[in-house]
């Protein structure tokens, strides 16, 4: 297996792991970062959600060969402080219920006011109709992501 | 209010090693809530209540919580009510969770929705009883009288002589000090931290990804593990082949494991459908998830078997049938065993006479499917057991019963067992159900290692454990004026029957019968976010709403006046609810969803109301058509839960269940075709979305002073009766079947 380097959370990271191994297991397993979570492993609930190239990806459809030479930021590397304006909106709308999936929610939140810094409800819904909650945040989901688009 | 901790309690106080004060507390929770409702809640009753409050000379107020957290904000409300007595400083409070412990702390159970009601009292008692130690302990510092100290945000005051102190400072002398006998407990208008909104406290956690969640869990040299299960209900281990799967990267062995010894009584929360199951382990997930594939696993036929179900005490035969299942064959023998006589589960009158006297015969039939709790976080449990004691760490909701669970499979004391319990992904009932704990100690102590055991989402929904498969026949009979002269509920299920029998309507009838049946079924069940509530409230309201329309009445008119009845001249014994609270949800919620204001042509609305776990919750939801299909836009609630500790926190919870029921209503749903699911993970188990939820939901609490009840379950059931119902007023057409959506696919074309 030939190593395979890319930039994670703004700083260069090597892996030698079998290339075709999903990125979320080789962010779980390999590299202890766990913030990143399992929900189904086919890309249907959105648990995984890392920015590659700053684009909402899911990271357990994505193998590791094809992030070489790229750029993943994980939840852990969304601010330094944890205090990326996202995550400031969370906190104000006291959004998690259970917070199993909302790092996940969050990551696809970051990108989509990344491209898109004043969405519509319509675009705030179809950027995040792939992150499931079975608790049923939906609603102070879309509330923290009007209220860090407003800063 | 002054309160005398019961004669069961236990309050301890002892000085800490580096100074400060320890307060230990131990209640019964069968003393706290010993009435026949908390009886029917189930394994929480005799549960101990336990935990402590710590305050160390540096002013550092920590508070162990008992209770594992699953999202309904206990690491948050339960602190609140303790720091509220103690007048602790909330900014510097301190959560910590408890680790489980049989002697300290009890069982630990979450579930019931009964945590807030269970340590309403204990909790506050044992801030109190702190505050009035530190009082004490000031006015002799001070040489004064204790009346004249005053405590506040974790100060204490002399207003005379002008003297101040922080708890900390009072702490170790505290300590020293003998535990009041009984305390004094605030007034509901004294509250300055009840009541008042207050932020989750892993908020900061949970939006920086720290490992909170078993999955995360992980130890030096700790190896994981996945475990095969048959692939069809009524399919057992037949033999495995390991050979080509053992040449897969990074996999260490390969064997079957049986979860429950043979001849053994079944323990509570222990399920045995797969009992025999083949373990693999290696070094990583995608490895084991790739050697899986390579496994050459043979299943064969399970024959049928009797099981001796021991709860606690309490045994039962059970028969655990042979054979391959299928929905459609499931939904005709039910049909065909509703037509069986049932078991007579209350009478009141004399129904018979009324419906053979009747003018009018209103008969409708309900099903429900079976449904996946689908936690987001997948069942998984770290393990490291050996021959001495073992250690458990995960995701788990009934600690103490898992315990007994453990300690018989391992033959190992109870205090040898070390349970630490998680932060939860979900819980909804599932995880209270230990088989994945015993997988995981199984798999260690073979491989002796320490392991962590993760299920595949795959995994996780199709090993059983289901909200079982329910009907319902509600008839009512009407004389000719259109009044209810009687009433009839059979139900039955697949494997148990949904009825509660002592809710409303009845208490409200003069004629009522309530009857059960049950079809045994391989299929397991169990637990799942309001039992049985969870289907009765989507038929009980359902018929309501078509029986108001039969007899000319207002949906909320008739529900009224059948609770005016109730209240006011309660037909039988036991009914189980208070009809004026209610009443009250349901007139709260009139008028704040503008019932009886003119119904907006585009909006066409549906209301139901249901009372579980000791709280009342309706809800009316206004439904539009968007592009052709039926979407819930706003949503009222109105709840009594009695004082409502953490309001945003509590909104959020009625909110979220709003969600999840208008999703389970829609969509929620599991087939099976000779024992094998149909749907194993999201792309076919469908979930309510982002854009499928409502655009808002307006949550109103009827304010008043009752001791608090639970919120995780009551706002759920009654959410499928008020979607169906304006499901109604959208189409045109009633709705039987859950879940919806596939019959509003059928009517589409018509609307």
């Amino acid at each position: 297996m030939a190593p395979i380097t890319f930039t994670l959370n703004g700083k260069r990271q090597t892996l030698t792991v079998d290339p075709q191994m999903p990125l979320l297991w080789a962010l779980r397993d390999t590299l202890g970062l766990k913030g990143t979570k399992y929900g189904c492993g086919i890309a249907q609930c959105g648990a995984c959600t890392v920015h590659f190239n700053g684009t909402a990806t899911r990271s357990c459809q994505l193998p590791v060969s094809a992030v070489a030479g790229q750029a993943i930021t994980t939840i852990e590397g969304l601010s330094e402080t944890g205090d990326h304006p996202v995550q400031q909106a969370w906190l104000e709308h006291d959004v998690a219920q259970c917070g199993y999936c909302q790092t996940g929610q969050i990551m696809s939140a970051a990108s989509l006011l990344k491209s898109n810094p004043r969405p519509t409800d319509e675009e705030i819904e179809a950027a995040m109709s792939g992150n499931i909650c079975r608790c049923g945040t939906y609603l102070r989901i879309k509330e923290a992501i009007k209220t860090a688009s407003a800063k | 209010m002054k309160t005398t901790p019961n004669r069961r309690a236990f309050l301890k106080a002892s000085a800490l090693a580096g100074g400060g004060l320890l307060l230990n507390f131990s209640w019964l929770a069968n003393a706290q809530a010993a009435d026949k409702v908390a009886a029917l809640n189930g394994p929480e009753a005799g549960n101990e209540l336990t935990g402590y409050v710590r305050i160390t000379p540096d002013n550092v107020v920590t508070l162990l919580c008992p209770n594992p957290e699953f999202g309904q904000n206990v690491m948050t409300s339960l602190p609140m009510m303790l720091a509220e007595e103690l007048d602790a400083d909330w900014k510097t409070v301190v959560v910590e969770m408890a680790p489980h412990d049989t002697t300290k702390f009890g069982g630990q159970f979450t579930g019931g929705s009964q945590s807030v009601r269970a340590y309403w009292r204990p909790l506050r008692q044992a801030g109190a009883a702190a505050r009035q130690m530190l009082r004490e302990a000031a006015a002799q510092a001070w040489a004064v009288p204790v009346d004249e100290v005053t405590a506040k945000a974790g100060v204490l005051y002399h207003e005379k002589t002008l003297k101040s102190a922080r708890y900390g400072e009072m702490a170790t002398k505290a300590a020293a000090l003998p535990v009041p006998k009984d305390v004094k407990l605030k007034a509901p208008k004294e509250f300055s931290i009840v009541r008042t909104p207050t932020k989750n406290v892993e908020g900061q956690k949970v939006v920086t990804g720290k490992p909170l969640f078993g999955i995360d869990y992980e130890q030096p040299g700790m190896l994981l593990a996945m475990v095969q299960h048959p692939p069809a209900f009524g399919m057992k281990l037949k033999s495995v082949d390991a050979t080509q799967a053992l040449k897969m990267p990074g996999i260490k062995a390969v064997f079957p494991i049986k979860v429950y010894e043979d001849g053994t009584e079944r323990g509570a929360f222990e399920t045995r459908t797969f009992n025999e199951l083949v373990a693999i382990v290696g070094t990583g997930t995608w490895e084991l998830m790739n050697a899986r594939k390579k496994l050459n696993v043979t299943w064969e036929p399970m024959p049928d078997f009797r099981e001796v179900v021991n709860f606690r005490g309490n045994k039962r035969d059970e028969l655990m049938p042979a054979g391959l299942e299928s929905t459609a064959a499931q939904f005709r023998n039910m049909q065909e065993r509703a037509q069986q006589p049932a078991t007579v589960l209350r009478r009141d009158g004399d129904p018979e006479t009324a419906f053979k006297n009747a003018a009018q015969v209103l008969e409708r039939t309900y099903t429900a499917p079976f449904l996946a709790h689908n936690c987001m976080e997948p069942m998984n449990c770290f393990a490291h057991v050996t021959a001495e004691k073992a250690l458990f760490v995960g995701p788990l909701q009934a600690p103490g019963f898992a315990e007994e669970t453990l300690a018989n499979r391992f033959g190992l004391p109870k205090d040898k067992i070390d349970i630490r319990m998680t932060r939860m992904g979900g819980g909804f009932g599932r995880r209270a159900y230990p088989h994945y704990m015993v997988e995981a100690g199984l798999i260690s102590r073979k491989v002796n290692a320490p392991v962590k055991l993760v299920y595949t989402r795959e995994d996780d929904i199709t090993y059983g454990i289901y909200r079982p498969m329910y009907t319902a026949t509600y008839r009512a009979a009407l004389d000719a004026d259109k009044n209810l002269i009687g009433f009839h509920v059979k139900g039955g299920g697949l494997p148990e029957h949904p009825v509660h029998a002592n809710r409303f309507p009845a208490g409200a009838v003069d004629n009522y019968l309530a009857e059960g049946w049950e079809i045994p079924s391989n299929i397991t069940i169990g637990a799942f976010r309001a039992p049985r509530s969870n289907f009765n409230a989507a038929a009980e309201q359902s018929f309501l709403d078509e029986l108001a329309e039969v007899m000319g009445k207002d949906p909320f008119d008739l529900r009224l006046d059948l609770l005016k009845r109730a209240q006011e001249t309660p037909v039988g014994k036991n009914n189980d609810y208070d009809a004026a609270r209610y009443a009250g949800v349901l007139t709260l919620l009139r008028e704040k969803s503008g019932w009886d204001q003119p119904e907006n042509k585009a909006k066409k609305r549906g209301v139901a109301a249901y009372f579980c776990h000791n709280s009342y919750a309706a809800h009316v939801v206004e439904m539009t058509l968007r592009d052709g299909q039926p979407y819930v836009e706003t949503v009222f609630s109105a709840v009594d839960c009695g004082i409502v500790v953490n309001p945003d926190a509590a909104t959020n919870m009625v909110q979220g269940a709003v969600v999840d029921g208008i999703g389970n209503a829609f969509y929620g749903g599991l087939t099976h075709q000779d024992g094998v699911a149909g749907q194993s993970n999201f792309d076919r188990y469908r979930m309510i979305r982002h854009h499928e939820a409502p655009k808002k939901i307006e949550v109103h609490f009827v304010q008043n002073n009752i001791d608090p009840t639970g919120l995780g379950e009551p706002p759920f059931p009654p959410v499928f009766g008020a979607v169906a119902n304006a499901l109604y007023k959208t189409t045109g057409k009633r709705f039987y079947q859950q879940p919806f959506q596939p019959q509003v696919e059928k009517t589409k074309a018509e609307l």
